[in-house]
């Protein structure tokens, strides 16, 4: 199973450079990024190392494919590939609508959502919602996602951000929003197909975004999955991400959750049980959702 | 050497001499328009009397049609009315879904290979009181092949069991917009929008780019353009990989391809630098009858698919908003470069946020690059008001309205999409003419039928299929009509010095008809009887 990120937003919030930022560090995962076509510059010129119409080879084993409006047919080949990637990544055009993209991927055997993930200017996003029209497409955008990467959030004062977040908590209550800058945030905490060890979150390779806090959380007492997922997956905790694998009296279940969106799914025969959980630091409270896990 | 066709009656179209028995041809060009004596001046001729019974007007043009109905006449046709194909057969209406499984069981039974897929076209359930064709209905034709068929709106497939289960759609639990599923768990078969059609739609034979002919096809829609009266026609949203345009090149250049095709080059999956430098490509390889270098974009959906961009009060249903297929900046990039490189930019708008949009759009890019004569058109337009009509006319900007919607589809719009007042106003010919902005009117085939002699009856009458009026007041006149499709519609595309005149020095393109349309009333029917067409001086009977 192909896990897959979608990141949409409108143009200029920063999709190309999380992208590239994902790409930069990659660290061994092989990830495919689709895009919608070719724009400018897709991928940062020191990142390619070959090219042609349809393909750009990065260093690391990572490609980046452009699949002019017939999405559907770029995921069908994708199948076909010798080397399967280990995650997928695709950035959706401006005016695309992150969810019709999600429903396409989830009917294809091979593919999953990992989660959708929007792109927004702290600085513009305000307005772009009032706009004539694009206005109801960006909120309908926001309302998709099940994070809401706040980008560009050192160019504006505090209250302006305080101002977003609480607009972005009205417009889209169950996604988790993430401040960063220069669109600066560890896989880890968009890609479930990176491992969720605790050092990923240290923040030292974040000069510019605020660190990210995880915990890793024992759990060895039989559960409902389901339940346990809802509630990491409730916006009230403020965790952007949660993963692992929990006994249940059927057996050991996976849980992944990405802001509001949860899954529970067999588990590996090799899995050990525990939870990982993520949250930005100063927005979610990791200490009440350990106590919330040991009840 | 010079023949002089001698007709009953010619229709110029040209006001300094608007009517004429003879016209004189050499090399594919006319030479002289008016009476035998003033014609064997230019010397050495043949009278060619086949006409002298029939009337003659310029060749008609189709300012929007997609060349793809050429192909799909290949699979088993489900519409609801009457419908002649490229060979001249007519094909009876359907009415009630019973009618449908009949044909497409009799098309199966036809079938020689096993395995081979049974597609069909055109089904609309609109007139069935939008009951839908299920899986266990075709499953009546075929439990084996894969079937499908497509709905006149083409955003929407029906498919069999067969064709879902070669896609792996056939499974519970599947959760889309576009998948309707029924009691069963199991998806209905009907499938909406390209990203899920096209999967399953590969299996059943229809083709992965939906806007393409191939060659066969073009050929059949060259038969189908003699049929019509109709010498140039469009290609309206082309994708024009190099093997498609060399292929439509060589087809449209063989000795019996009887119509000019314009092909306009779709924008979507390009960037806009990508599109423009492809765009510029291709203008370099134009021929006589096939004419490349204008650009299609497309700005929102449609009204009866509540796709359209719509400005208060919204839909009628109150069903939400429709969907952007351009940002605001990428349409701006475009107009921007395609000024400044001297391209032809045509751009569909349905409804009226979006007409408002590629209008706000062109007056900043004008502002920014002043441009003569740049004929930037609005296609379909289906919505805009008296307002956006004045604003065109002050951009310089042509028009070209889909009359045909108001017969298949008025009173739809009137009961459900847009409401009474709304679907009065829509497709506003006279205001357009009012507001003297150069006006073409379409059947966007294979949408409705390719026939611009029916598309005039639609503007002159604009009755819905259940006989109401709707908007007497946007009503024009037959002269106005059959000059949309004729010198309208060619303007619309910068071909008006070469065609849509019988005058001299244009192409020798004229629709050959029976009777004459200038002498039908309002009542009467304008879309008489087509013998055939004369194309670059070349003879084709229908």
């Amino acid at each position: 199973m192909l896990s897959v990120s979608i990141i949409g937003g409108y143009l200029g919030a920063g999709k190309t450079t999380l992208v590239n930022t994902l790409l930069r560090n990659a660290n061994g995962t092989r990830i495919a990024v689709l895009v919608n076509e070719f724009g400018a510059l897709p991928i940062d010129e020191d990142l390619i190392e070959a090219q042609d119409d349809a393909l750009i080879s990065i260093a690391g084993g990572c490609v980046c494919c452009s699949y002019g409006n017939d999405l559907v047919q770029a995921l069908l080949d994708i199948l076909k590939w010798d080397h399967a990637p280990d995650h997928l990544v695709i950035e959706c055009s401006g005016v695309a609508l992150p969810a019709a993209i999600a429903g396409s991927v989830s009917l294809i055997d091979g593919f999953q959502v990992d989660g959708v993930v929007i792109v927004a200017d702290a600085e513009t996003i305000k307005a772009q919602a009032e706009d004539t029209y694009v206005g109801d497409t960006i909120e309908r955008q926001l309302q998709d996602a099940d994070i809401i990467l706040l980008n560009k959030a050192d160019l504006v004062p505090q209250a302006h951000l305080d101002d977003v977040k609480a607009w972005l908590g009205k417009m889209s209550p169950s996604a988790s929003g993430v401040a960063t800058s220069h669109a600066h945030v560890p896989n880890s905490v968009l890609m479930q197909s990176f491992d969720h060890r605790p050092e990923d979150f240290s923040g030292a390779d974040l000069s510019h975004a605020p660190a990210f806090a995880s915990r890793a959380i024992p759990f060895h007492a039989p559960c409902d999955a389901d339940a346990v997922a809802q509630m990491l997956a409730d916006p009230q905790n403020g965790l952007v991400r949660a993963k692992g694998f929990v006994p249940t009296a059927g057996g050991l279940r996976a849980i992944q959750t990405v802001g509001g969106r949860w899954a529970v799914t067999d588990a590996p025969a090799d899995a050990r049980p525990g939870l990982v959980i993520i949250a930005q630091a100063g927005v979610g409270d990791l200490d009440r959702v350990a106590q919330l896990l040991a009840v | 050497m010079i023949t002089i066709f001698q007709a009953k009656k010619i229709i110029t179209m040209n006001p300094a001499r608007p009517q004429a028995t003879h016209v004189a041809v050499r090399d594919g060009r006319i030479i002289g328009v008016g009476h035998l004596d003033e014609l064997t001046g230019w010397g050495e001729h043949r009278v060619d009397a086949q006409f002298a019974d029939k009337i003659l007007m310029p060749g008609l043009v189709e300012g929007h049609a997609h060349t793809m109905e050429g192909t799909l006449w290949r699979h088993t046709y489900c519409g609801y009315f009457d419908r002649v194909d490229p060979d001249g057969k007519t094909w009876q209406g359907l009415k009630g879904i019973d009618a449908v499984i009949v044909r497409l069981k009799d098309a199966e039974q036809r079938l020689d290979d096993p395995a081979a897929p049974l597609p069909g076209w055109q089904l609309d359930p609109i007139y069935f009181n939008n009951e839908r064709v299920t899986r266990e209905d075709q499953a009546q034709a075929s439990t084996t092949r894969p079937a499908g068929v497509t709905l006149a709106s083409v955003h929407i497939k029906n498919f069999n069991s067969k064709a879902l289960d070669l896609a792996g759609l056939l499974k519970p639990g599947v959760n889309h917009p576009g998948v309707p599923l029924g009691a069963d768990g199991l998806p209905t078969g009907e499938l909406k929008g390209p990203d899920i059609m096209t999967p399953v739609g590969v299996h059943v034979g229809f083709d992965r780019d939906m806007l393409a002919c191939d060659e066969r096809g073009l050929r059949d829609f060259g038969k189908l353009c003699v049929r019509a009266g109709v010498t140039t026609v469009t290609d309206l949203a082309a994708r024009m990989s190099d093997e498609v345009a060399d292929m439509m090149i060589r087809v449209t250049g063989e000795p019996l391809f009887p119509a000019r095709v314009l092909a306009m080059r779709f924008f979507q999956g390009l960037t806009a630098r990508e599109l423009i430098d492809h765009a510029i490509l291709l203008r370099a390889r134009s021929t006589d009858r096939m004419r490349l270098g204008a650009i299609k974009v497309i700005a929102d959906g449609s009204i009866q698919g509540f796709s359209a961009r719509m400005r208060a009060p919204g839909y009628y249903n109150g069903a939400p908003n429709g969907l952007w297929y351009i940002t605001p900046e990428h349409m701006r990039e475009i107009y921007d470069l395609a000024l400044a490189n001297d391209l032809l930019v045509h751009t569909h708008t349905n409804g009226d946020q979006a007409t408002q949009l590629a209008l706000e759009t062109l007056e900043k890019a004008l502002d920014h690059r002043p441009t003569q004569d740049h004929r930037f058109t609005l296609q379909h337009c289906q919505l805009a008001d008296a307002a956006q009509f004045r604003q065109m006319a002050k951009l310089g900007m042509c028009v070209n309205l889909f009359a045909n919607h108001h017969f298949y589809w008025g009173d739809e719009h009137y009961a459900l999409t847009v409401g009474p007042e709304r679907a009065e106003r829509m497709n506003a010919c006279r205001t357009a003419l009012a507001n003297n902005i150069p006006m073409g009117i379409h059947s966007d085939a294979p949408i409705t039928p390719l026939g611009p002699l029916f598309t005039a009856w639609c503007a002159v009458n604009r009755k819905t299929a259940s006989g109401r009026i709707l908007g007497e007041h946007e009503r024009i006149s037959i002269q106005d009509a059959l000059y949309a499709i004729t010198l309208g519609a060619a303007y619309t595309l910068k071909l008006d010095g070469e065609v849509g005149s019988v005058e001299a020095g244009k192409h020798a393109d004229f629709a050959v008809l029976e009777e004459d349309p200038t002498e039908a009333t309002p009542a009467s029917r304008t879309d008489v009887g087509v013998w055939g067409t004369v194309q670059g001086g070349r003879i084709f009977a229908a």
